[in-house]
């Protein structure tokens, strides 16, 4: 009876106490600056799913990590050294049952663990293309010194330091880099994947819903590295159109002597947007770099093969 | 004639790099004058400098290593200090410095600090705990010593001459390939690294020989302290690994020096391989630091427990299984480099799979304290720090570990908030644990305790203010290497991450006042009997300090814990028949002088000066030469002399100094010959 | 008298472990420098295509000259095995005269090395062309830097061995350099299969 109560009375004091449990984490979220964290509140599938994969294997863990922190501090304060001390057995120095448990269940762990890396790993493959009924929107992504480079190869279009994407199409980057090693990354959208000259990589990600995300390059190349970033613009019908529209009225052209002068090193690049570019720009960028040497396809490709190489 | 080294190399073009070459150079003359005014130079060069004693060898590794802690921690609290003021600004350092600092950071403390500390303990420790009267190549220990030293005197003089490099630790080319780095910078940190590298490569030989050929009678390998078993784990793991470090350094400065192509951009180059070769011998490495680590660990537990410890052969297997699993995991420090997923899947379970024989370590330590008789000395509480925080390294090590958490993580400042989770609490925490547990044997007094307890809660609530936030801003999107951002929710962060490194330099601070303070008051603090701690291996049945023979006679073994068992059976500071000559190494100035001729090999490398270069190599080749030459490398101690020494030791030692062992044993004798009334 | 032969004596003993401790050591060391050309060879195969804007390895490898070259550096494993087996009798000159011999064709090996990376630096072919040209140099010209110290080795042994005769220590280090060198052939055998031949087929 007793029992019951106390029961029933620990269950309806908690409920007022995780409810402000709840709002103080809340609080001390948006207090910490972290109801921004990209990591933590994604926004877009992939990267909710890395997200979720990152905070199941967490928990798991904590069925080891928690009892080894905890009995650790327990321990030595209870087998600390005092007049009418704890238990004292100096020669016992094993068990059976102690050993079976600690190669055991951290065994069984990571074999569950295991089999999830197994599984995620394959499903959150960079390289693999997202299901969706609509087609996805290529880009082409390329590394400079210290900015980024988007070709739109569908729309003919580029843009420097700006990425533009149909909000409801996933989106499925080309990357390489005409620098030293890059890495691609829009926290909130999902993780990233390395750029290396004459390599092509790929990163497919999709977003929730329109929005406006943050994206840089990661890995360090360099003085400029620090503001290599750029924003990504998931874009809903009408906005996208009316930035394709502002893009194709842009005075400039990306040629072969503008991507020279691209190419060149600049930090904190201002936003630029190219109403058309060199055909198979990205290729040929590519094939700068490209192991076998050969004759060149065009005079602006000789012309980026060979300006800066 | 000077290859291109002009006056432009001298750091006159920048108020920070001037600070820098200034302190440098100020304090080698301050130590140069402090020698001179002792008049310490010849005690220094034939008692210290040329000597092939195993424990001289090691003091003089921790020295160098204490040395460059507080050189690599400069760097760090500069890069703190950056980082909390360069919301959208350039702070106080321009990215070309703070590019030097953090490379300079990382080499650092990898090379300069862990190597030798890790590597002085063993020299101090595993011939005593084996039973061994030195190393098996007494002078090739001091030649390393030497390649060692070379290698940080290169990082030290890159202040001064010319530039360090600013292309990160891992020194990932292209980057740091001649085409953007084209100045000394980065040929600095490659010849650093080959000098030390061959450095470590010959310790690790003469650590695996050591222990493989000079044990004790009755010294199975099962009956091996655990610090041995992780030194000689640690030692495999040196000779398998840092001949790659050796390639691949060696191979990118082809590629910078002569024009080849191993990883350039184009012409054939590939620079994923370097990313392969640089962690085929990087992740060993981690373990090549952490296992001497748990060694150290598994001796203090067990030490002021006052228990045996628990687990001991599984914590044996559990050690061979890290050392063995270390090489197969290389490739998730690039998860994102687009390999297949079943490439990336497999390293990814490879990774896991270390984590079981590592929480196996921790939960055998906890057992062992488990009904023990806990002291809190100042190695036993960075012990119990380290289990508690080495956990939460070891749960963020294992999401790093699943590649699709990686591609978010990876880069980023949790990546930098992890490792610093496995080396500092893991690693370092060991070997300040070390010191303070095996200083008495080194120097014949014990360190003050209550300033060790000082520098463990600095070092201890340090690391959790300074890379907690760290976590945070991995979350957060924040990459690692930034010298200024944008992001105004991330500077709090980092403002508190400063205060940390600000807590952690008063850690450091508060060792160098308990190293002071106990050598002031060394006297009252003096350990007579060469075991302070009532231990349980061999080395504290030698004196503190040792004899240069360290055992006048060979211990006989019956146990794991011998020395303990020694005590209990009696047998402890027993006087023998008779004693009998012993034969001693001679000193040796060659190691120095292989290691000067190494610096100024690195430093006319560095500077395109080829004769010097040439003319550096053709002379080690005629030490070498010279010593291959030398059969009469040994002399004789007579066993007069052994038992004079002997005797004076065991003279001061009365009844009350030795420890009480009826603790251990329902109906145990006290230990020792001279104890009256002993059954 | 006594003392000095029982100290001696005790010399002796501590330098027979010593040495022995000096070959296990060895083997050690063997197998770091094992690590290294292992780490060429992957170098090797990973790069061996990319030729680049530069000759192939079919455009560069000669076989006749490079069974030249296995040819001398086998012999010498042979004349080193020759002079091992003059130690163990105890004949100095004939060790003496089967280094020489093995000297002689370790230089005439690396003669042959040289003469062979001069023409194709001659033709265009230097380390700095290409990737597969930098690892085919890198890796071969390793071995190479390995048979010019063997030969130094040879060559203070030569010298010793007069002045020290055949001292345990003198045998214990010729012992030693034989391992190397012959190490150095198994080194050379994987390099023709590895580099060569596949290179020209």
């Amino acid at each position: 009876m007793i029992e019951a109560n106390s029961g029933r009375s620990v269950r309806r004091s908690f409920k007022p106490f995780a409810a402000v449990l709840l709002l103080a984490a809340g609080g001390l979220l948006q207090g910490c600056g972290l109801s921004d964290a990209p990591v933590l509140f994604p926004k877009g599938p992939i990267a909710l799913a890395e997200r979720d994969l990152l905070f199941t294997a967490f928990a798991i863990m904590m069925i080891v990590a928690i009892p080894a922190i905890v009995l650790t501090l327990f321990f030595a304060w209870r087998y600390r050294k005092r007049k009418n001390g704890a238990v004292y057995t100096p020669e016992w120095d094993g068990s059976w049952v102690v050993e079976a448990v600690v190669w055991l269940v951290p065994g069984a762990i990571v074999v569950v663990l295991g089999t999830l890396v197994w599984t995620r790993t394959h499903e959150f493959d960079p390289y693999k293309p997202i299901v969706s009924d609509k087609p996805a929107f290529r880009v082409q992504a390329v590394a400079l010194d210290w900015k980024w480079l988007f070709v739109y190869p569908e729309l003919g279009i580029a843009s420097v330091n700006e990425l533009a994407f149909p909000a409801d199409r996933p989106l499925s980057i080309e990357i390489t880099s005409d620098t030293v090693m890059n890495s691609l990354m829009i926290p909130a959208l999902g993780g990233q994947i390395y750029a290396m000259a004459g390599m092509r990589s790929e990163l497919n990600l999709l977003a929730d819903g329109p929005g406006v995300f943050t994206g840089r390059n990661t890995m360090y190349s360099g003085d400029g590295f620090s503001d290599q970033h750029f924003k990504a613009h998931a874009l809903d019908e009408n906005d996208f159109t009316a930035w394709k529209e502002k893009v194709a009225a842009s005075p400039d052209v990306l040629d072969a002597k503008t991507y020279l002068e691209l190419h060149k090193q600049s930090v904190a690049n201002p936003v630029t947007y190219y109403s058309s570019t060199e055909a198979k720009l990205f290729e040929i960028i590519l094939r700068k770099y490209a192991p076998i040497m050969g004759p060149y396809e065009s005079e602006a490709a000789e012309l980026i093969c060979r300006g800066a190489a | 004639m000077l290859g291109r080294l002009t006056m432009d190399a001298l750091p006159f073009y920048s108020w920070v790099a001037m600070g820098g070459a200034g302190v440098t150079v100020l304090g080698g003359i301050a130590v140069f004058l402090l020698i001179t005014y002792l008049r310490a130079w010849k005690v220094l060069w034939t008692d210290w400098l040329t000597s092939v004693d195993h424990k001289k060898i090691g003091i003089m590794y921790v020295v160098l290593s204490l040395v460059m802690l507080v050189r690599g921690f400069v760097d760090a609290l500069m890069m703190r200090a950056q980082q909390a003021v360069s919301l959208n600004s350039e702070g106080y350092l321009p990215p070309e410095h703070f590019e030097q600092i953090f490379s300079s950071h990382g080499t650092i403390m990898i090379f300069f600090v862990a190597m030798p500390f890790l590597t002085g303990l063993i020299n101090i420790v595993v011939p005593q705990q084996i039973g061994a009267r030195d190393v098996a190549f007494p002078f090739l220990n001091s030649v390393s010593l030497w390649l060692t030293a070379s290698g940080a005197g290169l990082v030290l003089v890159s202040l001064v001459v010319g530039k360090f490099s600013q292309a990160g630790w891992t020194g990932y080319p292209p980057y740091s390939g001649i085409e953007y780095s084209p100045g000394v910078g980065v040929d600095y940190w490659l010849w650093a690294l080959i000098t030390s590298g061959v450095g470590s490569t010959l310790a690790g030989i003469n650590f695996i020989v050591t222990i493989f050929k000079n044990r004790c009678p009755g010294m199975s390998f099962m009956r091996m302290p655990m610090f041995t078993w992780t030194a000689l784990c640690a030692s495999i793991l040196i000779a398998f690994a840092f001949p790659g470090l050796t390639v691949v350094a060696g191979q990118l400065v082809l590629d910078r020096t002569l024009g080849f192509h191993f990883f350039t951009n184009g012409d054939g180059g590939n620079m994923m391989m370097f990313a392969n070769l640089l962690w085929i011998w990087g992740h060993p490495e981690v373990y090549i630091l952490i296992l001497p680590a748990f060694g150290i660990y598994s001796e203090v537990v067990a030490t002021f427990s006052r228990k045996r410890l628990f687990g001991y052969t599984s914590l044996v297997y559990a050690t061979a299984c890290i050392a063995l699993l270390s090489f197969t995991v290389w490739l998730h420090h690039f998860f994102t480099m687009g390999s297949s997923s079943n490439v990336n899947a497999i390293f990814g379970i490879a990774t896991m799979i270390i984590a079981v024989p590592t929480g196996v370590k921790i939960f055998d330590w906890l057992f062992t304290l488990y009904r023990g008789r806990i002291e809190f000395h100042p190695a036993m509480v960075f012990t119990i720090g380290f289990m508690v925080t080495f956990v939460i390294g070891g749960v963020t090590g294992v999401l790093l570990a699943l590649p699709p958490a990686d591609y978010l993580m990876h880069n980023s400042t949790f990546l930098v908030a992890h490792f610093h989770n496995m080396l500092i609490p893991g690693a370092l925490f060991g070997y300040f644990a070390g010191l303070n547990y095996w200083f008495p044997k080194a120097f014949g007094f014990k360190l003050d305790v209550k300033w060790g307890m000082r520098s463990f809660w600095f070092w201890f609530i340090g690391f959790y203010l300074a890379f907690m936030p760290l976590y945070v801003l991995g979350f957060m999107g924040m990459s690692r290497r930034m010298e200024h951002y944008a992001d105004p929710t991330w500077q709090p962060y980092l403002i508190v991450a400063a205060l940390g490194a600000l807590c952690v330099l008063c850690g450091i601070v508060c060792i160098a006042v308990q190293l002071y303070v106990s050598a002031k008051k060394w006297g009252s603090a003096r350990d007579i009997t060469g075991d302070p701690w009532n231990g349980r291996t061999l080395e504290w049945a030698t004196s503190s300090p040792p004899a240069a023979y360290n055992f006048a006679v060979l211990p006989q073994v019956e146990d794991i814990d011998a020395f303990h068992d020694m005590k209990i059976q009696g047998v402890a500071y027993k006087v023998p028949d008779h004693y009998e000559d012993i034969v001693m190494p001679k000193s040796s100035w060659l190691g120095p002088i292989l290691g000067g001729l190494a610096f100024v090999l690195g430093f006319a490398m560095v500077w395109y000066i080829w004769w010097l270069a040439a003319l550096c190599l053709v002379l080690s080749l005629v030490c070498v030469g010279i010593r291959s030459f030398d059969d009469e490398c040994d002399y004789i101690l007579p066993a007069d002399e052994v038992e004079r020494i002997e005797k004076a030791r065991l003279e001061q030692i009365t009844p009350a100094d030795l420890h009480d062992m009826r603790d251990f044993l329902p109906v145990g004798p006290a230990s020792g010959e001279i104890l009256p009334g002993r059954a | 008298m006594t003392d000095t032969a029982m100290a001696s004596d005790l010399l002796e003993e501590e330098e027979k472990k010593s040495l022995l401790s000096r070959e296990f050591g060895f083997w050690v060391y063997l197998m770091t420098d094992a690590i290294i050309f292992a780490l060429l060879f992957a170098t090797y195969v990973v790069l061996s295509k990319n030729s680049a804007a530069g000759p192939t390895s079919k455009d560069v490898f000669d076989l006749r000259h490079t069974a030249g070259e296995t040819a001398l550096l086998l012999i010498s494993s042979l004349t080193f095995g020759m002079a091992t087996i003059a130690m163990a009798r105890g004949l100095s000159g004939r060790v003496i005269m089967w280094l020489v011999v093995t000297a002689l064709l370790g230089v005439g090996f690396l003669a042959m090395e040289m003469m062979e990376f001069h023409g194709m630096i001659a033709k265009g072919a230097g380390p700095d062309v290409s990737g597969f040209l930098s690892a085919f140099f890198t890796l071969v010209g390793t071995h190479g830097l390995h048979v010019t110290f063997g030969t130094l080795g040879i060559l203070v042994m030569i010298v010793q061995i007069p002045l020290k005769g055949l001292t345990p220590p003198v045998r214990s280090r010729l012992l030693r350099l034989g391992l190397f060198w012959h190490f150095l052939d198994i080194v050379w055998i994987g390099i023709f299969s590895v580099v060569y031949l596949p290179g020209v087929m």
